[in-house]
């Protein structure tokens, strides 16, 4: 193949990805008048994170009780333990009310309660916030209303199977990518004024994760190769109450923490004690409240301890909760568990932490354009906003409101940037354009889905929940020898939807994420939120920094910067807690 | 292995292609408790026995992205929670009304959605 045979498309704003944050940045940059192509490397709506979202969305309404942005944003940076950006957490938290309104005059169905949104309180929160819509369907419902959205809009170009796989780049400035059509297995070049990236995080690291198959962190390596900075890379979200056992099918696995707002539960270890109080929280009769950071670090210390359930993670519990309050609460979900042989008033079901969420990412101003000139960053593909760790509720307003915020600046951008020629472009590709079409290698003894699988037990194992520094160095070097064997060649036959060519090129992706992982947590000797070190434990205030990592001519660059502040801070307002608290 | 376990064995014939071109049937044996679900088994052999099978998914398990459609003993289903019988021979099959791509993989996505190679072409 050669790169006469790559095809060519052209426009103002090309959004990479499209889940919740690239379908918001899809349609603020038609609205405010480019020219738009989004792909996704799946199905347009379908692939990424947001519609596996099973319940909660944060923002500050005041349809349950009084509220303001103002305490959702206090609440934000306190979960953050002292790493939020404050404009990145202020754009999040106040944007988010427009965007979580927006989604609602579209239609999205937010659950009502008494004529008014019915909203939740979610561990971490001073007060019930985070509006849902049920049963467990909050993720499929946003993603299919902004598929309408942007479907109804006409003028956005949308293409699912076009995987991006590199952005091109010159003298530091974005002016596109090269995707592969996975239909196929045609390259396209790709010239924009603007690029976004919103291809999600990066779960698909370690080998439990509450994540969809593509968040393997593509846009991280994408923005790493182009030049730009990462932020924020050692924290890794891990979701306390995964799904462990029994087997479940169809059933996502993060799907216990709404049962969890709604009717509490009980987290017990393998001796069916309860323990979180053990660990300084409060005790499971107060309510659900333990932040996700702290739940995690608390179930895994009893399963080193010896005290774990026996498939090696803790007991939740709903057995004193009486039958028609579940059914009330969950009516055709609690079929389905029976279809899997659960009964929830007979015996309890086991859960553990698993990879959820990347509170890292590419490191962006407030408008959401990156160091590089050009390329621009929405939704979890961001990094900063959440600090440490992120509260319950925040990734879909986060998804929606940088998304937005993305789609504006790279439409802004698009009215005066440079755009190269059909020629440039292809003299850029060149390179990518030939390593797409190398040849096939006859004889392959490696199994590239087995080495992936290697991947995230190393992840899982080494640079997960609980890390040390024998553990993380062990970790860069097996990272060494997982490149070695896959080689740099691309395998597979290059046609249609070649898996072993996607997984190469996935695999090439996941291991530069994870070196990015591995080494910012080894450079940070303290624990915090979602990074903890056992052989630094406790914060240490002089660690109260971001890290920031580039990847240039093949050498890691790591640095630390001041934590954001704003130049005004937020002035929160004082509580007035007897407005809210009967009702909580 | 032993007599109970060999028993216990699930065989998944599929179904394999590229586009128009000749199909053929490959059998996979997987251990029962492999595969809960027709995904994990999908998933389990691409992993331990031949990583140019085809199949496509993007939630894994949780059936939000109702991508992994396709036929399981002629029937269509979703992958992640079809579930597979111990001892059992199973076929496996893209889904008839839908070009096939590769292997399990159908052209599924909406037309619109679809980026068409006729046009564009850099010359």
């Amino acid at each position: 193949m050669t790169a006469e045979h790559a095809l060519s498309r052209e426009t103002d704003v090309l959004v990479i990805g499209a889940g919740g944050a690239g379908m918001s940045a899809a349609l603020a940059a038609s609205q405010a008048g480019s020219r738009v192509i989004m792909t996704d490397r799946s199905l347009v709506g379908r692939g990424g994170a947001t519609i596996m979202a099973q319940m909660t969305v944060a923002v500050a309404l005041g349809e349950q009780t009084p509220d303001d942005w103002r305490h959702h944003y206090a609440d934000t940076l306190k979960a953050g333990r002292g790493l939020c950006s404050e404009p990145l957490a202020r754009l999040l938290c106040e944007n988010g009310v427009d965007a979580i309104r927006q989604l609602d005059s579209w239609g999205v169905g937010w659950a009502r309660a008494d004529d008014h949104l019915a909203q939740v309180h979610a561990p971490g929160h001073d007060r019930p916030r985070c509006v849902y819509v049920d049963y467990l369907n909050t993720g499929p419902a946003v993603a299919k209303t902004l598929r309408t959205q942007v479907a109804q809009n006409g003028e956005i170009e949308r293409y699912g199977d076009l995987l991006i796989v590199e952005l091109l780049v010159e003298q530091g400035r974005v002016y596109g990518a090269v995707a592969l059509h996975l239909t196929s297995g045609k390259p396209v070049v790709i010239r924009a004024k603007s690029v976004i990236i919103a291809t999600g995080g990066l779960t698909r690291l370690y080998r439990r994760n509450s994540a969809s198959l593509n968040m393997g962190g593509d846009g991280y390596a994408l923005a790493l190769r182009a030049g730009a900075r990462l932020i924020d890379m050692e924290f890794v979200q891990f979701f306390p109450i995964g799904h462990l056992a029994p087997r479940l099918v169809g059933f996502d696995p993060i799907m216990w923490d709404p049962f969890r707002y709604k009717l509490g539960g009980r987290l017990l270890n393998g001796n069916g004690e309860e323990f979180v109080e053990k660990y300084g929280h409060a005790g499971e009769a107060q309510g659900y409240t333990i932040t996700r950071d702290a739940a995690t670090y608390a179930i895994l210390k009893e399963v080193e301890a010896g005290r774990g359930s026996p498939a090696g993670g803790a007991y939740l519990s709903f057995q004193h909760v009486p039958e028609a309050t579940l059914r009330k609460a969950f009516g055709p979900i609690i079929d389905k568990l029976a279809a899997n042989g659960i009964d929830l008033t007979k015996a309890p079901i086991e859960v553990a932490p698993i990879a959820h969420y990347h509170m890292g990412g590419i490191r962006v101003e407030v408008d959401m354009s990156t160091d590089l000139p050009g390329l621009y960053a929405a939704g979890e593909a961001v990094g900063g906003a959440n600090g440490a760790n992120r509260l319950s509720g925040n990734a879909i307003t986060e998804a929606v409101a940088f998304g937005m915020q993305a789609g504006r600046s790279a439409a802004a951008r698009a009215v005066d940037a440079a755009q190269l020629d059909e020629d440039q472009a292809f003299a850029l590709a060149a390179p990518v354009l030939s390593r797409l079409a190398a040849a096939p290698q006859a004889d392959r003894s490696i199994n590239v889905a087995a080495l992936i699988t290697r991947l995230q037990a190393l992840m899982h194992d080494h640079v997960g929940p609980f890390r040390t520094e024998e553990g993380l160095q062990h970790a860069l070097s097996e990272l060494q020898a997982l490149k070695a064997e896959l080689g740099d060649a691309l395998p597979g036959d290059g046609g249609p939807q070649d898996p072993v060519r996607l997984d190469a090129l996935d695999l090439h992706n996941m291991l530069l994420v994870a070196e990015a992982v591995t080494r910012s947590a080894l450079s940070r000797r303290e624990s915090r939120g979602a990074h903890q070190r056992d052989d630094f434990p406790g914060m240490d205030d002089a660690w109260t920094l971001n890290q920031t990592l580039a990847f240039r001519n093949g050498q890691w660059r790591l640095e630390s910067q001041q934590v954001q502040h704003l130049e005004t801070p937020v002035d929160v307002p004082a509580t007035d807690s007897t407005a809210y608290q009967s009702q909580a | 292995m032993n007599t109970q376990s060999k028993d216990q064995t699930i065989v998944l014939e599929v179904k394999r292609g590229v586009g128009e071109g000749p199909s053929a049937l490959q059998q996979y044996e997987l251990p029962a408790e492999a595969a809960a679900s027709l995904l994990d088994g999908l998933r389990w052999v691409r992993e331990h026995l031949d990583d140019t099978l085809a199949v496509r998914y993007s939630c894994i398990s949780a059936n939000a992205c109702k991508e992994c459609m396709m036929l399981l003993d002629g029937k269509v289903v979703y992958a992640c929670v079809a579930r597979m019988t111990p001892g059992a021979t199973h076929q496996v099959e893209p889904l008839a009304n839908k070009a096939r791509v590769r292997d399990l993989i159908s052209e599924i996505a909406p037309v619109k959605e679809r980026f068409e190679r006729k046009e564009g072409t850099h010359e």
